[in-house]
C-alpha cells in the first residue's frame, strides 16, 4: 500500500527523479527528499501561503498537492529565482532594500507568489495588490513593507538593465 | 498533518474512473484539484483506502465549452480556465463575478470547477451560483450517465448527490438569457475566507416587470433558494423592499449560530446582502 513510485519532476530547470510514496506532499518532497528547504511549511492546509511554488509557472500550494499527482510538472521554487551568478532576483533585492520581510519565514512563499505580476505591480493599485497576495500570511504583519517591495521590484528590474 | 496511507490509481481514461468506482465504490476518493481534499486528508478528516487521480486522464479540455444552451465544464477545467475564460465572462456573468470570492488565486490554480460542485460545500461559491442559474451535473457510473439538476446536487454538507459508484463528470451552467441581469454578493471576515454569508442573484425579465432567483450560501446545510416574485422594477429599489426581503428571508432561513456569527446575525446579512445583489441584478437585466 505504501509502495512508492518513480516520478519525474523539473525543478528550477533540472530534471528529477525521485521515488515517492503516493501520499507525499510537494512540499515534504522538496524538503526532505530534494533538500530544498526554501520551502517553508506552516500550517499545511492552503491557508498560511508559505509553502508557495510556481507548479508549471502558476503559484500554487505545495502542501495541498500529493507530489505523485503533479508527475511530469515543472516546478519553480524560492531557490530557483536568483541568477545564475548567485545574484539576487529584483524581486527578492527589492524585499531587502524596502525591509519586505522581518522574521522571513513568509518570505519564500510571498516570493514566489508575486513572481508571475511583479513586473507590472508599478501600475496596481494597493487594493489590486493586496488582492493579489491575500492567499499569504505575514504574522509579523509587515505587510507595508511587503507591498512597497513587489511594487519597487520593477524599478531595480530598469537600473540592472541600464548597467548592461 | 499528513496523508494517511491510501491506493493510489492513475486512470487515464474516464472508462477508467468509471470502473475502478465500479470496484473500490465505497472506500474511493477521486482526486481533481485537490484543494479540498488534500486539506481534509492532511487532517485526517478523510481516509479513503483508495485514491483516484483524475489529473492524468489524456485529452481532456482545461477550458470551458459552449453550446446552443449550456456552459459546459469537463473534469479538468480549473479556477482560473474559467476566470480566464471569454465564454464564462460573457455567457455566465454570475459565475465570473463569484470566482474572484473563490479562495486566493493560488488555490484557483489547482481547484476544478466539477470538484467544488462535488464537493457540496454549502458555504462555498460555486454550488450556489449552480442554485441560483438551475444549472446541472452528469453522474456517471459502469450503470450508465444521468443528469442531476442543482437542486437535487446538494444534499447536505458536503454530501452531494451521487450514488458511491458515481462520480460528477460534468458541470454545465445555462446560458444567459435575453434580459437576464447578474449579481454575487459576501461578506467574510477576511478576503479569501468562508463568508459568514453570501448570496448569488439572478434577474429574469416577466411581462412588466423582474423576477430574481437567490441562492445563499453559509447560511444552511445547502445553497438556500428565495424566489422574489415578478414585479415591477421600481419597487426593487424602494426603500419597502428591504422590508419585503426580509419576511421572505426570515421565512425560509434558519441559519445556525456557530463560532463566528451568531444566526440573527447571519440573518441580518442575508436580508442586507440580499437586496443589494437584487437591486444590482434587476438594475443589470432589462425588463419584459
Amino acid at each position: 500500500m505504501t509502495e512508492k513510485r518513480k516520478i519525474s519532476l523539473t525543478v528550477n530547470g533540472e530534471s528529477r527523479e525521485v521515488d515517492v510514496e503516493p501520499r507525499w506532499l510537494l512540499s515534504d518532497v522538496l524538503r526532505h527528499e530534494l533538500g530544498l528547504t526554501g520551502t517553508h511549511v506552516g500550517c499545511e492546509h492552503g491557508v498560511c501561503g508559505c509553502c508557495t511554488v510556481l507548479i508549471d509557472g502558476a503559484p500554487a500550494r505545495s502542501c495541498l498537492a500529493l507530489a505523485v499527482t503533479i508527475d511530469g510538472s515543472e516546478i519553480t521554487t524560492v531557490e530557483g529565482i536568483a541568477e545564475e551568478d548567485g545574484r539576487l532576483h529584483p524581486l527578492q533585492e527589492s524585499f531587502q532594500k524596502h525591509h519586505g520581510l522581518q522574521c522571513g519565514f513568509c518570505t519564500p512563499g510571498f516570493l514566489m507568489t508575486a513572481m508571475p505580476f511583479w513586473a507590472d505591480a508599478e501600475d496596481m493599485t494597493d487594493d489590486e495588490l493586496r488582492k493579489e497576495i491575500s492567499g499569504q500570511l505575514c504574522r509579523c504583519t509587515g505587510y507595508s513593507g511587503i507591498l512597497a517591495s513587489i511594487r519597487g521590484a520593477a524599478a531595480i528590474a530598469r537600473e540592472r538593465q541600464g548597467e548592461r | 498533518m499528513k496523508p494517511p496511507r491510501f491506493e493510489y490509481h492513475r486512470p487515464s481514461t474516464r472508462d477508467e474512473v468509471t470502473s475502478l468506482l465500479a470496484e473500490h465504490g465505497d472506500e474511493a476518493k477521486i482526486l481533481a484539484g485537490g484543494q479540498s481534499l488534500v486539506p481534509m486528508l492532511n487532517f485526517r478528516l478523510a481516509h479513503p483506502g483508495h485514491l483516484i487521480d483524475i489529473n492524468h486522464l489524456e485529452g481532456e479540455s482545461t477550458e470551458p465549452e459552449m453550446n446552443d444552451r449550456w456552459v459546459t465544464f469537463d473534469p479538468l477545467v480549473r479556477h482560473v480556465g474559467a476566470e480566464r475564460s471569454a465564454i464564462v465572462e460573457e455567457e455566465l456573468p454570475l459565475l465570473f463575478e463569484a470566482l474572484r470570492y473563490v479562495a486566493h488565486p493560488a488555490i484557483r490554480t489547482r481547484g476544478t470547477i466539477v470538484g467544488s460542485v462535488a464537493h457540496s460545500d454549502p458555504a462555498a461559491e460555486i454550488p450556489a451560483v449552480l442554485t441560483a442559474l438551475g444549472g446541472e451535473m452528469v453522474a456517471r457510473s459502469a450503470r450508465g450517465q444521468r443528469t442531476l439538476h442543482s437542486d437535487d446536487c446538494f444534499v447536505g454538507p458536503l454530501v452531494n448527490g451521487l450514488e458511491q459508484d458515481e462520480w460528477m463528470e460534468v458541470v454545465r451552467f445555462p446560458r444567459r438569457g435575453p434580459g437576464d441581469g447578474f449579481a454575487f454578493e459576501e461578506f467574510s471576515r477576511r478576503s479569501g475566507d468562508y463568508a459568514l454569508c453570501g448570496v448569488a442573484a439572478v434577474a429574469r425579465p416577466t411581462p412588466g416587470g423582474m423576477s430574481v432567483s437567490l441562492a445563499y450560501l453559509g447560511v444552511g446545510v445547502t445553497p438556500q433558494s428565495v424566489e422574489v416574485s415578478a414585479r415591477p422594477m421600481a419597487e426593487y429599489q424602494h426603500p419597502s423592499f428591504l422590508g419585503e426581503l426580509e419576511h421572505l428571508v426570515a421565512a425560509e432561513l434558519k441559519p445556525y449560530s456557530d463560532i463566528h456569527a451568531t444566526g440573527a446575525y447571519k440573518l441580518f446579512l442575508a436580508v442586507r446582502l440580499g437586496t443589494k445583489a437584487a437591486r444590482r441584478a434587476v438594475a443589470m437585466g432589462v425588463p419584459g
